[in-house]
């Protein structure tokens, strides 16, 4: 029986990631989406326990945490994608460019086309390449060829896709690989131009070479898009992120930029998670 | 030993083995026999001519063996036989000597120690009939008006010729009968319901009255140019006829009208055999019956059977489907949503005569009672659709198999994979446009699944259909060129309760066998074709929506 070695965590940070991106906090920043005192439950448990940040808009923000610390389920409130769940309760607020996403004269379609989302595992739909890049705006109505033809180049474009698939648009978006159909799902994400995107541990069933693809196209897109995303690897989190919200238990225990939440973490417990003591 | 071969698994691995092949050998050899016995039918088989000379006297038996069986010396004497050898078993057979119009009968077993001589003579004729059965004697000589224009050795080619166009004459009468016959009783029917109708409401004016004598005028005139066609028809196929004898030498003379065909068997070659075999089974698949149902074809049956499943399929497929999407994807999973589904599953359990009975009571009765006071009032005192029919036939079996649709694309549905339906959500698709665009494709193979078993269980149902609209002989199809072409109202001919009329409720049993076990082959065949028909339909969806398995 041969051992495989699991890859080592090191939790050592890349300091110099780090400091390359220092120029970009010199622009000001605006926020983008507000959470007040955010809090949920499934039936009787609490899992999140007055939650309040503000993400900047046109930034990378990260949310880390051990597993099973509620930050999939913040990041799943901001699209509303919580209410499929029929035990799910909320208290609070959370505004998207100050309208509060829990009003009731909220059209939950509607939001969820502001604020896109890409999941864990690649989920393209059964059909072709195309198809699933032109989903959203089927649903929206624009059935005219040449404005999909345009919207699905564009966004395969965006998606660091286009030259791998053009020839093959009508295939089944199935017979692509993992990390391709992630990028297709992201592609089919951007197509429908939200103002949010929310990545729930995108690259976490990829190989490396897919992950560097995905982290590489969060960089560019954050020209664009507010991207907030959840992730397990904190190099990863080090990497592409601008700002950080650690989590633990339901609670945000520290939200702050990247560099300084890392290099100089104001709480024991961040600290104690960066440095591998428990997580 | 016998415990590690115990606890090895092995034991219960043949144990399985031996249930699959036993099921597999009993299917195939279910469908041996109805194959060897209905198809064998179709095969003209030699004429034989017996010598016979039994207590009763000498005489000459003419005919093909059918079947022969043993009885033992003692039981024979019981029967009041003598036993001439001493053999310990008297063989016996059965030989279809057919000319019923001569003995009324068309079948007699004759028992082989009173056989004199058995010969295959060349010139012994089998003559297919429109009335009476086959014939089995010698040709003469063909006449035509009352003329012999062939005899002897000619006769037989002459004959053949004859019958080739007199067929080809009486097919252009069925055709004018059918169709053109048929269009006009239509209309003339119409129109009547159309005068009685305008009656009803006060409106027979003085206006309609003149263009409905017009409309009827011209019906009656082209109804006289058809009659007058018709006449001419009728002379042509009256004219011939032939002469023939029967095994004991006294002649017969058969219009060539009353004749389907006729073959010399005993000087055909196997090819020219089976050429023969080939034409009659297409003709056994494409004619109307004939004679009680106990000749001629089964196309009528065939026909309703399609139409009806088909229709079925049509009606039972949207319902089900709705009714599993409610009650999967909307009703609250509650008690309620349970107790439905089980009751759902509870009907696939009802005996099917049950479904028949409520089909009668209130689909025909209730249901088409109400539409025939409402919409067809000129047609009273006759119903219209408050009589048994297609319509009604087939949504009681569509009720029948309903449940077996709604638990399969239940399944189907749950099978969907939670992420492709967030997937759809999270771009700003509505629960409703979700559905519609990517789960109820990806679940279609499930639905099809569900109408493979619903086609299966209704094509083979037949005792509901006794109630509902299934007849024994329907005079027209449901389907014809008359406006508005389906009709729904109509009584049908089914394949099993065919089978079940040929075969127990027919003047003639022994004459009607095999046509039971050709019925139920075609009936199998049908219901094989339809669910491979909707097989090729799921796998190719299957392959379309192949959904997330890794």
């Amino acid at each position: 029986m041969i051992m495989t070695t699991e890859p080592t965590r090191t939790h050592a940070i890349d300091i110099n990631a780090l400091s390359r991106k220092e120029k970009t906090h010199d622009k000001v920043t605006e926020t983008c989406l507000k959470v007040e005192n955010l809090n949920l439950y499934y039936g009787e448990n609490q899992a999140l326990h007055g939650i309040d940040m503000e993400i900047p808009k046109k930034k990378v923000t990260a949310y880390i945490g051990p597993s099973g610390c509620g930050k999939s389920t913040l990041l799943r409130s901001i699209n509303r994608m919580n209410d499929l769940i029929d035990s799910v309760r909320i208290e609070g607020k959370i505004l998207l460019d100050g309208e509060d996403i829990y009003d009731k004269s909220i059209n939950v379609a509607e939001l969820r086309r502001r604020v896109g989302m890409v999941f864990q595992k690649p989920n393209p739909f059964p059909k072709s390449i195309y198809e699933n890049v032109a989903y959203g705006l089927r649903i929206q109505g624009i059935n005219d060829r040449r404005t999909l033809d345009e919207a699905v180049e564009k966004s395969l474009r965006n998606a660091a896709l286009w030259d791998e698939v053009k020839d093959r648009l009508n295939d089944n978006a199935l017979g692509i690989s993992g990390g391709q159909q992630q990028r297709l799902v992201i592609a089919r994400a951007i197509a429908i131009e939200p103002e949010v995107m929310l990545l729930d541990e995108p690259a976490s069933a990829l190989d490396p070479i897919s992950t560097l693809k995905i982290e590489e196209l969060i960089n560019e897109l954050k020209e664009k898009y507010t991207i907030v995303i959840v992730t397990h690897n904190m190099q990863q989190a080090a990497r592409v992120s601008d700002y950080t919200a650690f989590m633990y238990m339901g609670e945000l225990i520290e939200f702050g930029e990247t560099t300084g939440l890392f290099t100089n973490p104001a709480k024991k417990q961040t600290e104690d998670y960066i440095t591998g003591r428990y997580g | 030993m016998i415990k590690a071969w115990f606890k090895s698994g092995s034991p219960w691995v043949w144990l399985n083995a031996a249930a699959v092949s036993t099921s597999l050998i009993l299917v195939l050899g279910l469908l041996v026999l109805i194959a060897v016995r209905g198809l064998g039918h179709f095969w003209p088989a030699n004429i034989v001519e017996y010598h016979y000379k039994d207590r009763a006297g000498e005489s000459i038996v003419v005919g093909e063996v059918v079947d022969t069986s043993l009885m033992s010396a003692e039981q024979a004497k019981e029967a009041g036989h003598e036993v001439l050898n001493d053999d310990e078993y008297l063989e016996q057979r059965l030989i279809k000597i057919g000319n019923r119009d001569l003995s009324g009968m068309d079948f007699r077993w004759i028992q082989t120690q009173y056989i004199q001589q058995q010969s295959y003579p060349d010139d012994l004729i089998a003559i297919e009939r429109r009335e009476w059965g086959n014939f089995y004697g010698r040709l003469f000589s063909v006449k035509e008006n009352d003329r012999v224009i062939a005899e002897g050795d000619k006769a037989y080619e002459v004959a053949q010729q004859k019958i080739k166009k007199t067929l080809a004459v009486h097919d252009e009468i069925e055709h004018l009968q059918k169709h053109e016959v048929g269009a006009i009783n239509y209309g003339l029917e119409r129109l009547r319901l159309k005068q009685r109708s305008l009656e009803l409401k006060g409106q027979w004016n003085n206006a309609a009255k003149t263009q409905f004598a017009t409309q009827k005028a011209e019906y009656e005139k082209s109804y006289q140019a058809l009659q007058q066609r018709l006449g001419a028809l009728y002379q042509k196929i009256r004219r011939d006829s032939l002469v023939a004898s029967y095994a004991n030498g006294e002649t017969v003379e058969i219009p060539l009208e009353k004749i389907v065909r006729l073959i010399r068997p005993n000087t055909m070659s196997v090819f020219d055999k089976t050429l023969e075999y080939v034409v009659t089974f297409i003709n056994f698949v494409t004619d109307e019956p004939r004679e009680a149902n106990t000749e001629g074809g089964i196309f009528p049956a065939i026909f309703g059977t399609v139409m009806m499943v088909m229709l079925m399929a049509v009606i039972v497929t949207p319902f089900g489907v709705v009714a599993a999407v409610y009650l999967r994807e909307y009703a609250s999973q509650g008690f309620m949503t349970r107790v439905i589904r089980i009751a759902v599953n509870n009907l696939a359990g009802v005996p099917s005569i049950v479904y028949g009975v409520f089909g009668l009571g209130f689909f025909v009765y209730i249901l088409g009672g109400n539409i025939d006071q409402l919409f067809y009032p000129e047609a009273s005192p006759a119903p219209v659709f408050g009589t048994p029919g297609l319509m009604w036939a087939s949504l009681t079996l569509a009720l029948l198999t309903l449940p077996v649709v709604i638990v399969s694309t239940e399944e189907g549905l749950s099978r969907i994979p939670k992420s492709i339906r967030e997937g759809s959500l999270a771009l700003g698709a509505t629960k409703a446009e979700t559905l519609w665009r990517t789960v109820l494709p990806m679940a279609s193979p499930a639905m099809m699944t569900g109408l493979i078993l619903a086609v299966a269980r209704a094509a083979g149902e037949v005792a509901p259909l006794m109630l509902v609209g299934v007849v024994k002989l329907a005079p027209t199809l449901p389907l014809d060129g008359n406006f508005p072409f389906l009709h729904l109202d109509r009584k049908f001919m089914h394949l099993g309760f065919h089978i079940y009329d040929v075969g127990f409720q027919s003047p003639n049993v022994e004459a009607a066998r095999p046509l039971v076990y050709a019925t139920s082959l075609l009936l199998v065949m049908v219901i094989i074709g339809l669910n491979m028909f909707a097989i090729s339909i799921r796998n190719h969806l299957r392959e379309k929506y192949r959904a997330l398995e890794n």
